[in-house]
């Protein structure tokens, strides 16, 4: 992909609450449209009541206090009371029904995925019936359009939150323990998420990309996925591999096929064919992509990534190499 | 005496994100594993660790024993495949630099280089949590919990060791 188009993407993805993509975040926009509208209301009239009160003239000769003035005052008092209860009876009773439909089980059509959270990146593997067959990739979430998916969330380190905002309310994912969610795209399209709970000095930098595709094409993609890497055909992008695998990268990172089987870091199988390297933080370009690997540290302070020396050569060709990762 | 707690917890929690690149590791002092040498006594002067006072460069180091499978050999410090590492026990030497040494450029009868894999950086937290796990560092720099349930006690508790400087064991038992 070239830059431009990277960068483009980047640009066109959607992060936004107001922007709901999916069912749920779409009854969580309507009770919030409801809640606003009634504020407004209530607003209008608390305020106008006030205004009225100061402002209002009283006759030189206004009536003293009266028991019947004293009732009437009783009752209106006690009516704007009840009024209020009434209406946040009724948010209570809304706000419930909206939390018990978004959480109601998708049913077994959905399609299983396993999401992980790192310090600071997220694990991505679709499951399969058999082991072999599992897709993992890292920080891009590609799903159908119209089909539920079902995310198993799990974290290894610290407590970390899955939230892309258009298409579901947030869910955390706790070490030690096992937890689920599911949504559903409408329409095609790439809507960003993020992590939110602070789970560190690079919190900030957890991002990742759900990108809903028409049916037809989330298949051929998930097709590649769970294939291995493609061998190196020229010199070139030999060489790469061999740096590549005799240098630090083969301690934390997988390229499914070869040797390098490492599951602390992203599983770089295809690398390529990722909008975004290090989280959502940089689009992934050739010179975005030479950063990252001599100075990740630059970048993202605090990440796992150690720098790494290598001579132009070596750079150049593992840069060739990891362009074929598609 | 805020002033002096502020200054202690000050001391334990440097953080170095930018590393040594593991191509610039190779430069290491010829570092000796015994008092025996030709001609007259020379000592050299000892390299220390830049994470034996780091609490931080210790847990990390903790992190790092599981994620490159030191535990594979090693196993929790009991030893198993490789010799054990909670013991007063050191057949090639007790002090940083030797074990940098032996993480660097590997061991015979199996102990593997991971000079050009490693950064010096992370070798050097490896170095300090391995001490750590016999007792060689101040109890407030080793780890007091683990993640998973362990059966031996935190690094934190575990009585300062007095390092024995054994031999190899005979051939017969290398096998």
């Amino acid at each position: 992909m070239s830059a431009a188009g990277s960068l483009l993407t980047l640009v066109q993805q959607s992060h936004s609450v107001l922007n709901p993509a999916g069912p749920q975040t779409r009854m969580i926009d309507r009770l919030w449209d409801a809640m606003y509208l009634t504020s407004i209301v209530v607003f209008v009239l608390v305020v106008g009541a006030l205004l009225w009160s100061a402002f209002r003239r009283r006759a030189i000769d206004d009536p003293p206090q009266t028991p019947a003035r004293e009732q009437s005052l009783k009752t209106v008092v006690a009516g704007a009371t009840g009024l209020t209860i009434l209406v946040l009876l009724g948010f209570l009773v809304y706000d419930v029904a909206v939390g018990r439909q978004i959480t109601r089980n998708p049913g077994a059509q959905a399609l299983q995925i396993r999401v992980t959270g790192h310090q600071w990146w997220w694990e991505v593997q679709y499951r399969d019936s058999i082991a072999k067959d599992w897709a993992t990739t890292a920080n891009e979430i590609h799903i159908p359009t119209g089909r539920p998916v079902a995310l198993e969330l799990r974290s290894t380190d610290v407590i970390h939150s899955f939230w892309p905002p258009d298409l579901t309310p947030k869910r955390d994912l706790i070490p030690g323990n096992v937890n689920s969610l599911w949504f559903r795209a409408d329409s095609a399209g790439v809507y960003r998420g993020q992590c939110a709970e602070f789970c560190g000095q690079q919190h900030a930098k957890m991002g990742f990309l759900v990108i809903a595709e028409p049916p037809d094409r989330f298949a051929l993609w998930l097709a590649r996925q769970r294939d291995t890497a493609q061998t190196p055909t020229t010199d070139l992008t030999r060489r790469g591999q061999e740096v590549f695998l005799g240098s630090t990268c083969v301690m934390c990172h997988a390229i499914g096929g070869t040797p390098a089987g490492s599951r602390i870091g992203p599983d770089l199988t295809h690398l390529a064919s990722r909008r975004t390297i290090a989280a959502g933080t940089l689009p992934n370009t050739r010179g975005n992509l030479a950063g990252w690997i001599l100075d990740p540290q630059r970048i993202k302070p605090g990440t796992r990534m150690p720098p790494n020396q290598l001579s132009p050569a070596d750079l150049h060709a593992l840069l060739a190499y990891l362009e074929t990762l598609k | 005496m805020l002033g002096l707690c502020l200054g202690i917890a000050c001391e334990r929690e440097e953080r170095n994100f930018q590393g040594i690149p593991p191509s610039a590791s190779a430069s290491m002092p010829p570092v000796r594993e015994s008092e025996l040498q030709p001609g007259p006594p020379t000592r050299s002067a000892p390299i220390s660790g830049p994470y034996e006072e780091n609490a931080y460069g210790v847990s990390q180091g903790k992190t790092l024993y599981n994620q490159y499978n030191c535990s594979g050999c090693h196993f929790q410090g009991g030893g198993g495949i490789g010799p054990p590492l909670m013991d007063a026990d050191w057949i090639y030497g007790s002090r940083p630099e030797n074990i940098f040494e032996t993480i660097a450029e590997g061991r015979p009868n199996g102990m593997p280089a991971f000079g050009r894999k490693i950064n010096a950086d992370q070798i050097w937290q490896l170095v300090a949590y391995v001490r750590s796990m016999s007792g060689l560092l101040r109890k407030d720099v080793a780890p007091g919990r683990s993640d998973d349930m362990q059966v031996r006690p935190q690094e934190q508790s575990t009585p300062k060791a007095r390092p024995v400087h054994s031999a190899l064991p005979p051939a017969s038992e290398r096998q």
